[in-house]
């Protein structure tokens, strides 16, 4: 039987997918306004913890993966408001909708560019903060919690910015839905970190990490459930 | 290839179409005139399965809405006075990301084809965000016809375009009518739509209060008959 375009074969929601995150990708290498805006921001919360605090050596690996997710959980707002800010304004994401697939196809694909921006911040990121705090936080173990909470974060963040976006007040309402629903992610991932962080024995960081990939499964099936509903007026 | 019958849309209280009847034949090119505020776009976005439907039935090229709305916009092709366009992608980039979209075969070919009849071929690998609002508009249009869509909708095309902009956009349209297509534009513009359209029906209050063809209209302008329509 030959698939009609209500059921899309799964080269083309694929295709389309990779579409959505080629073209946000190929624009950000332009305008380059999207990540600037993060590594300023996430350059200066880390300036203004390392001012603020003063801390020793002990207290540092204490602190460390809390002021790191904070200073990605408030880049990551800015990102994901001004990736559909930037489709909302120029009526673009009704080109987008106007597209014959399966509308959860451009969820994964913004939300994908939102994860590889939320990434390359954190690529920069890390090394600065552990020059500035003489930590090494080029641990293995850390860097795939950071990977697990940065897909949690923009798999909810992408489907709670496409509902803000298309309110008069998105830039203050989107943190306002995003924060609560993404604290399991915050606290799980805080949590896995500073225990790699201070050598914590691995049976105490795994159920965290369960939480993370249990999370990111759930919110990433919901988001494939209801992006539509989400979407239209 | 439309057909609409007893259409509501309700947003909250406020109801915008209260069982519009709308039907369009294949080639045919119909411009919805109204005030502001009449439902047009509200009308046209239902059309395009951008909005559902409170109650009534819609079918576009044979296929129901909303139930059936990716088949539609297979078909479907959009140009609104935003040109839902990437300001930071060239001509090219837009024109082949949304081709991928619509996962169209032999792109390459069809880019070129498209930005020809649209007189951009030379601007093809220049940024969307150096263009003029014409060209932009022009470009919106190549997008809206780079699948060869059977039917069009326009939702006031012309806002915002000079008088230049506005002659290069009437003889782009007319070249998408002449190729066969079934077209709905919206407009305020009477004079242009009178040189366009072979129908034109005036949506008011959220119903079609009127319907003509050029040769309905006898004597009469078509400025006449609108304002006798809205009057009525």
């Amino acid at each position: 039987m030959n698939p009609t375009p209500d059921s899309p074969r799964p080269s083309s929601y694929l295709r389309a997918t990779l579409a959505v995150a080629w073209k946000d990708l190929a624009a950000e290498l332009r305008s380059r306004e999207l990540l600037s805006a993060m590594l300023v921001f996430s350059t200066l919360v880390i300036l203004i913890f390392y001012f603020a605090l003063e801390l020793d050596v002990k207290a540092r690996n204490g602190i460390t993966a809390g002021a790191l997710w904070v200073t990605f959980a408030f880049a990551g707002t800015l990102g994901l408001n001004r990736s559909m800010a930037i489709e909302k304004d120029r009526g673009c994401l009704d080109g987008l909708l106007l597209a014959p697939v399966d509308r959860s196809a451009i969820y994964f694909g913004k939300a994908l560019s939102n994860l590889a921006f939320m990434l390359i911040v954190e690529i920069i990121v890390l090394p600065l903060y552990s020059v500035m705090y003489n930590i090494n936080l080029f641990n293995p173990g850390l860097l795939a919690v950071t990977l697990l909470g940065s897909i949690g974060y923009t798999a909810v963040g992408t489907l709670l910015a496409t509902m803000s976006v298309q309110t008069r007040t998105r830039d203050v309402l989107l943190p306002i839905l995003l924060f609560p629903v993404v604290i399991p992610v915050l606290v799980a991932a805080v949590k896995a970190s500073s225990g790699y962080l201070t050598g914590a024995d691995i049976n105490e960081i795994t159920p965290w990490i369960n939480i993370l990939i249990v999370y990111n499964i759930i919110f990433i099936a919901v988001a494939f459930m209801v992006f539509d509903f989400v979407v239209e007026e | 290839m439309i057909e609409v019958k007893k259409l509501y849309k309700r947003f909250g209280l406020k109801t915008v179409l209260r069982g519009v009847d709308f039907s369009v034949q294949p080639g045919e090119f119909v411009a919805l005139l109204g005030p502001n505020g009449a439902g047009k776009t509200t009308f046209l976005r239902i059309l395009a399965s951008l909005s559902r439907p409170s109650l009534g039935q819609v079918h576009v090229a044979g296929y129901a809405l909303p139930g059936q709305s990716a088949a539609v916009r297979q078909r479907l092709g959009v140009v609104s006075h935003m040109p839902l366009l990437y300001g930071d992608l060239t001509a090219e980039e837009n024109l082949q990301f949304y081709g991928r979209m619509y996962n169209l075969p032999a792109l390459d070919e069809r880019i070129s084809a498209v930005l020809e009849m649209v007189g951009l071929t030379t601007r093809r690998r220049d940024l969307v965000r150096t263009f003029s609002r014409g060209m932009q508009q022009r470009l919106a249009i190549g997008r809206a016809v780079l699948h060869d869509p059977d039917v069009m909708l326009f939702d006031e095309p012309y806002t915002g375009l000079d008088q230049d902009a506005s002659e290069m956009l009437d003889a782009v349209l007319k070249n998408v009518a002449a190729a066969g297509r079934t077209v709905v534009m919206t407009s305020h513009d009477l004079a242009r739509a009178e040189d366009l359209a072979t129908r034109f029906d005036i949506l008011s209050r959220g119903i079609i209060a009127a319907s003509a063809r050029p040769a309905d209209l006898g004597n009469t302008n078509l400025l006449a008959f609108y304002k006798q329509a809205l009057a009525s």
